[in-house]
């Protein structure tokens, strides 16, 4: 079935079919109000989306039951995948679930897993199955108030992952999830949520370039991650949407007491992206990482950066933009770092690297940072260049051609986002690179 | 290798400023030139020249490597030809490992890509050669290197790249005593294994033409050759300077 347009019927509906208790009801008609009045962002690029046309739900036709093998599932969707690597890439993790559509279709982790408690399942699942875990964090670090698509989000959520991982519990390897639309005019709005409780360790991905061909989609999610004391949670992402999808996220993590939160977030795909990974430093001690990449070719428009907002003392944090623009497309950084008051001798680190390719593309760097203690600083750091022509000559005069070098150069460009990827990721992002650029 | 050089007038690619004028000169197979000549008379800009650097514009003349025109070919052509510019200031580049880059630029003169076996065994050899701390393989290109480490990063890519003529920049600037006899020894243990090939040596100071002995020694003034002559000739150039060319007369070459 499949839901177009959108109004207070919709959102009913998409509840109904979910079989929702009344507080997530309740709170899809609250999002669904402030939607209503918040206005698009005043800032970044111009965002024209006709929210009559978008389909806000769509399901497989399948039983609504997630499996947990691939033998349960339409084979051509299992083909579909399977062509994506997603089935390959299993063995490589200790989890991993995908959405089709509006529906998380399939989850599975190893039994190890299972016998440590930890949670991975779909957003509805543990709406049903953990009401109480569930209810404590859900919209409380991301708001559905906080801006229009947040607040869209908040309204027709389907499909998404949650995780918990209990106290002392370190995953050895990543647990991940696959998002794919396929339907011309598709909204996806998963919904993710993420307890990482404390001493412990995850490390999850996010629909690593799992390609996507569908036409003028919407993609607007919102993850929340709330981060134990003594905890470290990993958020990898690269966003391979086909270029006409909007990409529209909200994504935020609160750090505890000694806690460290860290974004690894690569844009390629999509035409306009919107995104700032925030994490909230609300213990003492915590530390927060955002390592960011944008790719922006063909009038892409890739507005993105980090938010760091230090409420702890002796907090840290540090943002590493990397930003390539070629084609006429336009790679901005827009960030945030606000030390508060009471954030006492903290530090963040902000450097932001921009590689413009040609005449016709576009670059800006978009920073604020407010410091309000004298015993903190926030330093920062910006460069714009171009692929230099010396490097080049170098290059080519130990026989690479000129095509190579620049390759050679931009990965190296790239290399500090590169090194932070699983080897097979890191992989796949230099195939992308060379399709992209 | 033999390389011609044959009336070559060159001026910068704005056109504003003429480099070289009516320059003429040959390499012949496995002998070591070199070329002196105070500042600004366009020798590091020769090499470039000779490598391809779009810097720089042909207007007439020829460049023959064995007999053939190069001047159609780009600069990573040149290269697999098997011409070799050791650089004044090798650039770095960040994020590019020595390496990758190697290895990139090794594949891209073989037909079959060299195994990762081979290759390590090859450039570890090379660095040992050469005494160079075996973590620098790893490391992006020249980055916080030294002038005479990246120098001798130079060298180790000759080594690996087996070049048919080698053109040194003003290879003794950063190099220490020590380092220069060290990387001019491995430049001698290459030459003995490849006999054909030549050596063209751009230099100020005669230091380095002791451990790499010239058999022509040319003086290059105002972007072009004033004189040749045997090692003699740099003893003198050493002693009294550059202008002493244009005071005495013409010396009698072997040739």
């Amino acid at each position: 079935m499949e839901l177009v347009g959108l109004n207070k019927e919709t959102v009913n509906q998409i509840s109904e079919i979910k079989q929702e208790a009344d507080w997530i009801k309740e709170y899809r008609l609250r999002s669904y109000e402030a939607f209503e009045k918040i206005e698009n962002p005043a800032f970044g690029p111009k965002l024209n989306i006709d929210f009559s046309k978008i389909i806000y739900y769509k399901n497989n036709e399948q039983e609504d039951k997630i499996k947990d093998s691939w033998d349960d599932i339409d084979t051509e969707i299992v083909d579909e995948l399977d062509n994506l690597g997603v089935l390959e890439s299993e063995c490589h993790l200790d989890g991993i679930g995908v959405q089709y559509e509006s529906e998380v279709i399939y989850h599975n982790m190893i039994e190890e897993l299972k016998k440590k408690d930890i949670i991975f399942t779909s957003i509805e699942v543990a709406m049903k199955e953990y009401p109480e875990l569930v209810k404590k964090y859900f919209g409380k670090i991301v708001s559905n108030s906080e801006n229009k698509y947040a607040a869209l989000n908040g309204s027709v959520f389907s499909g998404g992952s949650f995780i918990y991982v209990p106290p002392h519990t370190k995953l050895d390897r990543p647990l991940q999830s696959y998002f794919r639309i396929n339907s011309r005019n598709m909204g996806q709005f998963e919904r993710t949520l993420i307890i990482v409780d404390h001493d412990s360790e995850l490390h999850y991905i996010e629909g690593c370039t799992a390609p996507n061909y569908s036409e003028s989609s919407l993609h607007a999610a919102v993850v929340e991650i709330y981060v134990g004391k003594n905890s470290k949670c990993r958020y990898s992402t690269i966003q391979n949407w086909a270029q006409n999808v909007n990409n529209l996220v909200t994504k935020r993590a609160l750090v505890e007491e000694n806690g460290t939160m860290e974004w690894i977030d690569g844009n390629i795909g999509s035409n306009i992206t919107m995104k700032y990974p925030c994490c909230i430093l609300k213990g003492d001690k915590s530390n927060g990482t955002c390592i960011t990449i944008s790719v922006a070719t063909n009038k892409q428009e890739q507005d993105t950066g980090a938010r760091m907002i230090h409420l702890g003392k002796n907090t840290r944090s540090t943002i590493i933009s990397k930003s390539i623009a070629k084609n006429g497309g336009n790679a901005t950084y827009r960030g945030k770092v606000d030390i508060k008051k009471n954030a006492t001798n903290s530090t963040s680190l902000v450097k932001c690297d921009t590689l413009i390719l040609d005449n016709i593309s576009k670059s800006d760097t978009v920073p604020t940072n407010i410091c309000n203690n004298t015993s903190s600083s926030i330093e920062h750091e910006a460069t714009v260049s171009k692929i230099s022509e010396e490097k080049l000559f170098y290059l080519m005069s130990r026989g690479i051609d000129k095509e190579r070098a620049t390759e050679l150069i931009i990965l190296g460009f790239l290399e500090k986002f590169r090194e932070e990827l699983p080897m097979e990721y890191a992989v796949e992002l230099n195939q992308l690179l060379k399709r992209n650029l | 290798m033999n390389l011609v050089i044959k009336d070559l007038n060159v001026v910068t690619k704005d056109q504003e400023k003429e480099i070289l004028k009516d320059f003429s000169l040959e390499i012949l197979p496995g002998k070591i030139h070199t070329i002196m000549g105070p500042n600004g008379t366009g020798k590091s800009t020769l090499s470039k020249i000779i490598m391809g650097s779009s810097d720089y514009e042909v207007k007439e003349g020829d460049i023959l490597y064995n007999g053939k025109s190069i001047l159609p070919l780009t600069v990573d052509e040149r290269s697999r030809l098997g011409i070799f510019l050791a650089m004044q200031s090798p650039i770095s580049i960040e994020g590019v490992t020595n390496s990758e880059f190697l290895r990139t630029a090794l594949n891209e003169r073989r037909e079959q890509p060299i195994g990762i076996y081979q290759f390590m065994k090859d450039m570890e050899q090379g660095m040992k050669d050469l005494k160079m701390d075996s973590s620098m393989m790893h490391r992006s290109i020249n980055k916080d290197f030294s002038g005479g480490e990246r120098k001798k990063n130079e060298i180790l890519q000759l080594k690996l790249l087996k070049p048919e003529l080698i053109i040194l920049d003003e290879l003794d600037s950063g190099l220490d005593v020590d380092s220069l006899k060290i990387v001019c020894d491995n430049i001698q243990e290459y030459r003995k294994e490849n006999p054909t090939c030549s050596l063209l040596i751009i230099t100020h100071y005669t230091k380095i033409l002791d451990y790499l002995i010239p058999d022509y020694v040319h003086i290059m003034k105002n972007g072009k050759i004033r004189k040749t002559g045997p090692l003699d000739l740099a003893k003198q150039i050493e002693n009294c300077g550059f202008n002493y060319t244009e005071d005495v007369s013409e010396l009698v070459t072997n040739e």
